[in-house]
Parts: C-alpha cells; sequence; structure tokens
C-alpha cells in the first residue's frame, strides 16, 4: 500500500466519521423537534385520564356537543360542551362555527387545556365523514366510532 | 361480461410481465440477444394489455356499466362527464389500475427508446421494469380487482368523492402525478441494471438522467398543482399543510432533484457514482413508500388498513424492493471504478456536494416527520401527528442553505479555483442579493427569514442571469450576430445549460413568493348582512345577496360578494357551499380574487339564505400566483433542457 492510498483511506474513514457525528446530531434535532411538536388525537376520557399533562400540549379533541350546552360569547366566539360516554370537557372557542355545527352532533377542536379548567380552542371542525354516524337518541356514544371521527376530520389546518 | 374481459386482461398484463422480467433477468446472465428481443416483446406485449384494461374501464365508466364493481363504486348518472371520465383514477382501484397503464406506457417508451442500444444494460432494465409491472398487475388482478362483477347491478351509483368534483384542477394532478410517481420505474431499472453489471459507464448517463427528468418535470407540477387545488378548494387560503399526503409526493422529488445535479458530478469527474444509484434507486422506493401511505388508508388508522390485503401487499412489495437494492449496493457498489477525486472544498463540484447531503437532509427530515406517528401508533397504539411548527422549523433553514448554494454553486468554477477567481466570482453578485432584500424591505417585508431568503434569492438570480447567457456572450465576442449567438449558444448546443438555468431562475421566484406569502398573509373574520360593506386588507367587501341554485348533483348555496378598492369596482366573488346527494354535510368552496401583487380569499364559514346573512374568512397574501407560474416556468425549462442538443441543430 503506497502513502497516497494510506491518505485516502484515512481520508475515508475521517468522512465516515464525521457523517456519522452528523447523522446523529441531526437524528437529535429532528426527534426533539418532533417531541415538542406533537399533537395528541384524544377523546374527552383520554383528556381526563392524562392528568396534567394536557395542560399546554396541542390536543385534537373529538366528541359530541352535549345539548344545551351552546352559548355564545360576544363576536365570533362561543362556549360548549363536549362528551363521550363517561366524561364531559367545557370547551370555548375563538373560531367561527361552521355551517353544520349543532347539538349531538361530533365534533374535533384544535387546542389546549387552560388552568380555568376548560379546552381553548381556536379551530373547531365538523366531522365530514360519511361514515361516522353519531349515536342515536338514549344510547352511549361508541368510543371507536369517535375515534375514526377524530382521524378522519380533514381540513383542520394551522394557519 | 366486461367484468371478465377486464379481469382477462389483467390476468394477461401479469402473465407478460412474469415472462418478461424472467426472460429480461436471464438475457442479463446469459447474453443471449434472442432472450432480449422476447423479454422486448414482453414488454410491449405488458403494455398493450394493461392500456386496453384501463380504456375498458373508461368505457364501463362511460357507459355506465354497474355491473362493474369499480363503476358501482364511483359511477354516477347524475355527474358531468368530464367528472364520469376522471373517476377512473379517483378511488383507490381505479387509481391502482391507473399506475398499471402509466407504467405499461413509460415501460414501452422506454423499451422502443433504448431498443438496439445499451446491450449491456438493456435486459436488466426491462427485467425490473416488468418485475414491478408484474407486482402491480398482480395488485388489480387480486387485492384491487376493480373489475369484480356485480351480482346485482343497481341502477345508479354514488359518483365520486364530492371534494374532487368541486374543482376542475382535479382531473389534471393526479395525471401528472402518476406521470411522476410512476416514470420513476424507469430510472430505477437503469440504475440496478449497472449495479448488476457492476459497471457505470458513460453511456448509461444519458438514458439515466434524461429518464430521470421527465418523471421529474411531471413531479415538480403535480406537487404545484396539488398545492393549487388544496388551495382552491379546501378553504383554509394555504397550499400546503405538511399533510402526510402532500409529503408523500414531495420525498422523491426531493431524492430525484438531488439524483439529477450528482448525475453532473459523475459526467464531469467520474465521482459519487455509487451515491448516484443510491439517490436513484431511493426515489423509487420512497415512491412506493408514498403509494403505499396514500393508497393503503394507513393515515386514516393503522389499524383500518389490515382490513384490506392492499397496504399490506404493498408494504410486502416495498420490504422486498428495499431487501434487493440493499442486497446490490452492498455487493456490487465497490465494483464501480471511481475515475476522478474531489478537488477543493471551494469547487462547484463541492457545492453539488453539500447540496445533495442537504437535499438528503430535508428528506430524513420529512420521512422521519411523516412516519413517526404510524410507528408510535403501530407500537403503542396511540393516536398522534406531528404539527406544523416542527416541519416549518426544520425545513425553513435547509430551504435557505439550499438557495444560498444556487447562488453560490454556479458562481464557482469546476476544479480548483484561485482566491482571485474565487473573488471575481463571488462579489458582483452581492448586488442582487442587496437589491433584492431592499425592495423587499420597501414593500413591508420584515419577516428575518423571509429578508434573509429574498437577499439570498437576490444573490442565486443575478448568478443565474449571468452564468444563462455565458454561451451567447462567448459568440458575440468573437464576432457572431446577437441573433445568431442566441440560437446556436442558449437553443442549440448550449441548450441543456440554458434550460437549467431557467429552472434555477423558477426556483428562485417560487422560493421567495413561498416566503414573502406566507409570513406577510392577513386574515379576517367577517360577519355581513345583506348590502353591508367591511374593510378588510385594504378592499371594500360587499355582501349584495345570497342565492340558492339547484344543480342536477349538488345544492349550493352563493354568497355575492363586491369587491372594491378606494371606490373602484374590481370583482365579484362568489364563495358557496355545496350540499352533495351522498353527503349529509355541506363543503365550501372558496373564491379567490388573483392579481400579480396579491390575492383576495373569501371562504365561507356560514351562510343563511333566509336571513341573507354571511361569515367569511377574508385571507389576504401576496404573490401567491408566482408559486403556480413559476413552477410551470420549471418544467418548461425542464424541456428545454431534455430534448437532446443534437435536435434541431442539423
Amino acid at each position: 500500500m503506497n502513502e497516497s492510498e494510506k491518505m485516502r483511506r484515512k481520508t475515508r474513514w475521517f468522512m465516515l466519521g464525521a457523517f456519522v457525528v452528523a447523522g446523529i446530531a441531526f437524528a437529535v434535532i429532528a426527534v426533539s423537534g418532533i417531541n415538542k411538536n406533537l399533537v395528541y388525537y384524544w377523546t374527552p376520557s383520554d383528556l381526563r385520564g392524562a392528568g396534567d399533562k394536557a395542560y399546554g400540549a396541542t390536543i385534537r379533541l373529538g366528541g359530541m356537543v352535549t345539548p344545551g350546552s351552546i352559548k355564545k360569547l360576544g363576536g365570533t366566539a362561543v362556549e360548549f360542551e363536549v362528551h363521550d360516554a363517561t366524561q364531559r370537557v367545557p370547551v370555548k372557542t375563538s373560531s367561527v362555527p361552521p355551517q353544520m355545527f349543532r347539538e349531538n352532533i361530533g365534533v374535533v377542536v384544535e387546542g389546549t387545556m387552560v388552568r380555568g379548567g376548560y379546552f381553548q380552542s381556536n379551530r373547531l371542525m365538523v366531522s365530514h365523514n360519511n361514515e361516522y354516524k353519531p349515536p342515536a337518541k338514549g344510547h352511549p356514544v361508541d368510543q371507536k366510532e369517535l375515534r375514526k371521527m377524530i382521524e378522519s376530520t380533514e381540513g383542520l389546518k394551522d394557519d | 361480461m366486461l367484468p371478465i374481459l377486464g379481469r382477462l386482461l389483467i390476468l394477461g398484463s401479469l402473465l407478460a410481465a412474469t415472462a418478461g422480467a424472467v426472460l429480461g433477468f436471464v438475457a442479463g446472465r446469459t447474453l443471449s440477444l434472442d432472450g432480449l428481443k422476447w423479454a422486448r416483446r414482453f414488454a410491449y406485449l405488458y403494455a398493450a394489455l394493461i392500456v386496453l384494461a384501463g380504456l375498458l374501464m373508461e368505457a364501463a365508466l362511460l357507459g355506465h356499466d354497474f355491473s362493474v364493481s369499480y363503476v358501482a363504486q364511483v359511477g354516477s348518472r347524475q355527474v358531468p362527464t368530464w367528472v364520469t371520465i376522471v373517476s377512473l383514477w379517483s378511488s383507490l382501484e381505479g387509481s391502482i389500475l391507473f399506475w398499471g397503464v402509466v407504467l405499461g406506457i413509460y415501460i414501452a417508451i422506454a423499451t422502443f427508446l433504448t431498443r438496439g442500444r445499451y446491450s449491456e444494460y438493456q435486459p436488466d432494465a426491462i427485467g425490473v421494469w416488468l418485475a414491478t409491472a408484474a407486482f402491480f398487475s398482480f395488485l388489480i388482478a387480486g387485492p384491487a380487482n376493480p373489475f369484480q362483477t356485480m351480482p346485482n347491478p343497481p341502477l345508479d351509483g354514488p359518483g365520486p368523492n364530492p371534494l374532487l368534483q368541486n374543482h376542475a384542477l382535479m382531473a389534471i394532478h393526479p395525471p401528472f402525478l402518476y406521470l411522476g410517481y410512476v416514470g420513476m420505474t424507469i430510472p430505477f431499472g437503469f440504475a440496478c441494471a449497472a449495479l448488476l453489471k457492476g459497471r457505470l459507464g458513460h453511456a448509461l448517463l444519458k438514458p439515466l438522467r434524461e429518464s430521470l427528468m421527465l418523471p421529474w418535470i411531471f413531479q415538480s407540477i403535480a406537487i404545484m398543482l396539488g398545492g393549487w387545488w388544496a388551495y382552491e378548494v379546501l378553504g383554509w387560503g394555504g397550499y400546503w399543510a405538511w399533510d402526510p399526503v402532500e409529503n408523500a409526493s414531495l420525498l422523491p422529488w426531493l431524492t430525484a432533484t438531488a439524483a439529477l445535479h450528482s448525475i453532473m458530478v459523475v459526467e464531469r469527474r467520474g465521482i459519487l457514482k455509487g451515491w448516484t444509484i443510491t439517490l436513484v434507486q431511493s426515489t423509487f422506493l420512497l415512491v412506493i413508500l408514498g403509494t403505499f401511505m396514500t393508497r393503503s388508508g394507513v393515515f386514516n388508522s393503522v389499524h383500518s388498513f389490515t382490513q384490506s390485503a392492499i397496504g399490506p401487499t404493498i408494504l410486502v412489495f416495498l420490504g422486498a424492493a428495499l431487501l434487493f437494492t440493499v442486497a446490490l449496493l452492498a455487493f456490487r457498489i465497490d465494483k464501480l471504478e471511481v475515475e476522478g477525486r474531489l478537488e477543493g472544498a471551494a469547487s462547484r463540484e463541492a457545492m453539488f456536494l453539500v447540496n445533495n447531503l442537504l437535499f438528503v437532509l430535508l428528506t430524513f427530515t420529512v420521512l422521519i416527520g411523516t412516519v413517526f406517528p404510524l410507528i408510535v401508533e403501530a407500537v403503542k397504539g396511540k393516536q398522534m401527528s406531528v404539527g406544523r411548527p416542527y416541519f416549518d422549523s426544520m425545513v425553513v433553514p435547509v430551504g435557505a442553505a439550499l438557495l444560498f448554494l444556487l447562488g453560490v454553486g454556479p458562481a464557482l468554477p469546476w476544479g480548483r479555483a484561485t482566491r482571485d477567481q474565487m473573488a471575481k466570482a463571488l462579489v458582483p453578485p452581492l448586488t442582487g442579493a442587496a437589491l433584492f432584500a431592499l425592495i423587499g424591505y420597501a414593500a413591508g417585508v420584515r419577516n428575518a427569514w423571509s429578508l434573509i431568503t429574498l437577499a439570498f434569492g437576490g444573490y442565486a438570480a443575478q448568478v443565474t442571469i449571468a452564468q444563462m447567457f455565458v454561451p451567447m456572450l462567448q459568440r458575440i465576442k468573437r464576432g457572431d450576430s446577437a441573433a445568431g449567438a442566441f440560437i446556436d449558444g442558449q437553443l442549440r448546443r448550449g441548450r441543456r445549460r440554458f434550460g437549467s438555468y431557467i429552472v434555477h431562475g423558477a426556483v428562485v421566484v417560487v422560493i421567495i413568493a413561498i416566503a414573502v406569502s406566507s409570513s406577510m398573509r392577513q386574515t379576517t373574520e367577517l360577519t355581513f348582512s345583506k348590502g353591508q360593506t367591511h374593510k378588510a386588507s385594504g378592499f371594500d367587501i360587499t355582501l349584495t345577496r345570497v342565492e340558492e341554485k339547484r344543480e342536477p348533483h349538488r345544492f349550493m348555496t352563493i354568497g355575492h360578494f363586491d369587491v372594491g378598492r378606494g371606490g373602484r369596482h374590481l370583482t365579484t366573488l362568489e364563495p358557496r357551499m355545496n350540499q352533495y346527494q351522498m353527503m349529509r354535510d355541506p363543503i365550501g368552496s372558496p373564491d379567490v380574487y388573483t392579481t400579480p401583487v396579491r390575492d383576495l380569499y373569501l371562504s365561507l364559514a356560514n351562510i343563511d339564505p333566509v336571513a341573507q346573512t354571511a361569515t367569511i374568512t377574508v385571507y389576504e397574501s401576496p404573490m401567491i400566483v408566482w408559486i403556480w407560474i413559476a413552477v410551470i416556468i420549471m418544467g418548461i425549462g425542464g424541456l428545454i433542457a431534455l430534448i437532446p442538443a443534437g435536435v434541431g441543430s442539423a
């Protein structure tokens, strides 16, 4: 093996090392970036079960609008309650409710729990999923169906 | 009758593709010319059968033959004819058939154009193409069969997804996307053939580059059309949300772009051969991954995707293709002889290397963010998604760095440069950088990243224009007439260079338009009663009336808005709510007033025909239209670069 061949090998190993270091650094940055920006898909039960984790985390909360809970606040803001089979969560939203927003309909709100004890949302979406049927009157909410709705609701996009 | 004929055609295409693939690989080992001849014949046969199957499906759709399962699923007598035609790719089974059709056309053309040439590589390339074709025919014949017989044909069907009927862009976005996606199979075949032969000779670079360039052009335009469609239809005022479906179209584009650059380094310097082949192969694997992500429903739920066999089948193919590629690379990459070496850190080829690393970094960033929720759900059963800030915060700096390279790279000479040469090349474009940044600042841009983008963009623009016309100026210096110099220097011999710099110039415009439009967007929510006027972003918007209108397949509630500025009437915008027959809830359609400077975008949140009131969200974003225009110019530049230098110079 001559000198230039040796040099070449050395450079090769050096470059490989640099790649590995850069790759690890990138992976660390990416994973921490992902962890900071996760959006959780939760039902009211998940949210109550998560305890303190719900404060400040970005959450896509899906549930049924509780009858009699819709209150118009000033401007475009609305206050209402969403529920699933076991839990209910009060929601305040600043966005204009869409055309078909009403009682007993499945909705998905994006936002976070605040210390005032309610869910502050900046986006309110009504499910566009044709397959999803809200439960008949008097029947409990099907958690599985609810999950499907949260996942399939399109159009909840950030600005 | 028709479903049976369809199934026969698909089975025939499966047999032809399988036989051709086996013959191709055998001929690649035995170097049998007869074997190659027959492999080519099977390639044409496959293409003919699958294209016929596609035409048969179109005939069934147009004839409303509801005994065909796919027609029963997406057909409808109520929808306009153009919707019926594009229904071929509006749903799962049909779109996979369309995949096969496009692949058939690509394979036939590629086989025809390479006949009698590249005899060293052609058998294996045909083998790889037809193996891919065989897989898709298997998918169409089994798990995703659109030609099933309906025992009790319905009298009418539901029609395709209303969101797809809502805009004519849906007629052209998917074909472009498939022409991009599927076309990446061809360079993949060449790359695998090179590895199987252990040789990437100069002769193979041309077909490799050209077969990558063409789908790249389609893919670029398809990504733009997808964004444009989202902008015109979805009503949230934006065009890109880092949705898994969007990311799936972007990922192979990123690696293909990197490969198009690294091929130039192979041509000039004889280095980066294995790297280039790896990029081309990754592009194909990302295409299959993207097909899996968008066609299996895995993003709706990891658990529901197993209910259909399509997702798992594509996943198995992806695994097999990955294994094949990795094994091929591991065993053969050392055979690719390196002919040159990297000259210095400040040379053009070094900039190409950095460009490639940044593109790969971008690919990983987007890939991780897209796949992460899938992995978490599969492992832990918890559902989540990765929010937009992750993508923005990771992609914006890398994008800015790429724009910087787009200026610096072409300014630097190949090989070693002296200090003097470097100063001469790198200092003058600072004028362009300062100019663009100042214009932006004067126009009200304050966002730091946008100002950086403008400065880098100005630098790149000046370098691009200077480099673009180098051949022409050389000829004028020699004493040619300006017209002659333009024709010879730009359109004949320098055509590839000219086209590439047109692409670069257009990319500068796209990136600046994206940065400025997204950082300077204004959003206002307004509620109107009839006759009321509100001011938003300098426009006067008046609700003149709320109208209800019935069409055969939908019922619309339309808000008529007069838009003016400074007392002058500009346009009337008509955002609407559409109630489709088969949908429980209405879907909104926004309306946009586009000017070269800014877009005014109205989206209905709420509309009441009885009270004659409406609530809208008003988005005002500058420069949006330049994104669409510049991407089309990118495509044109790509075509100019693609036409071989020999054509037209005789």
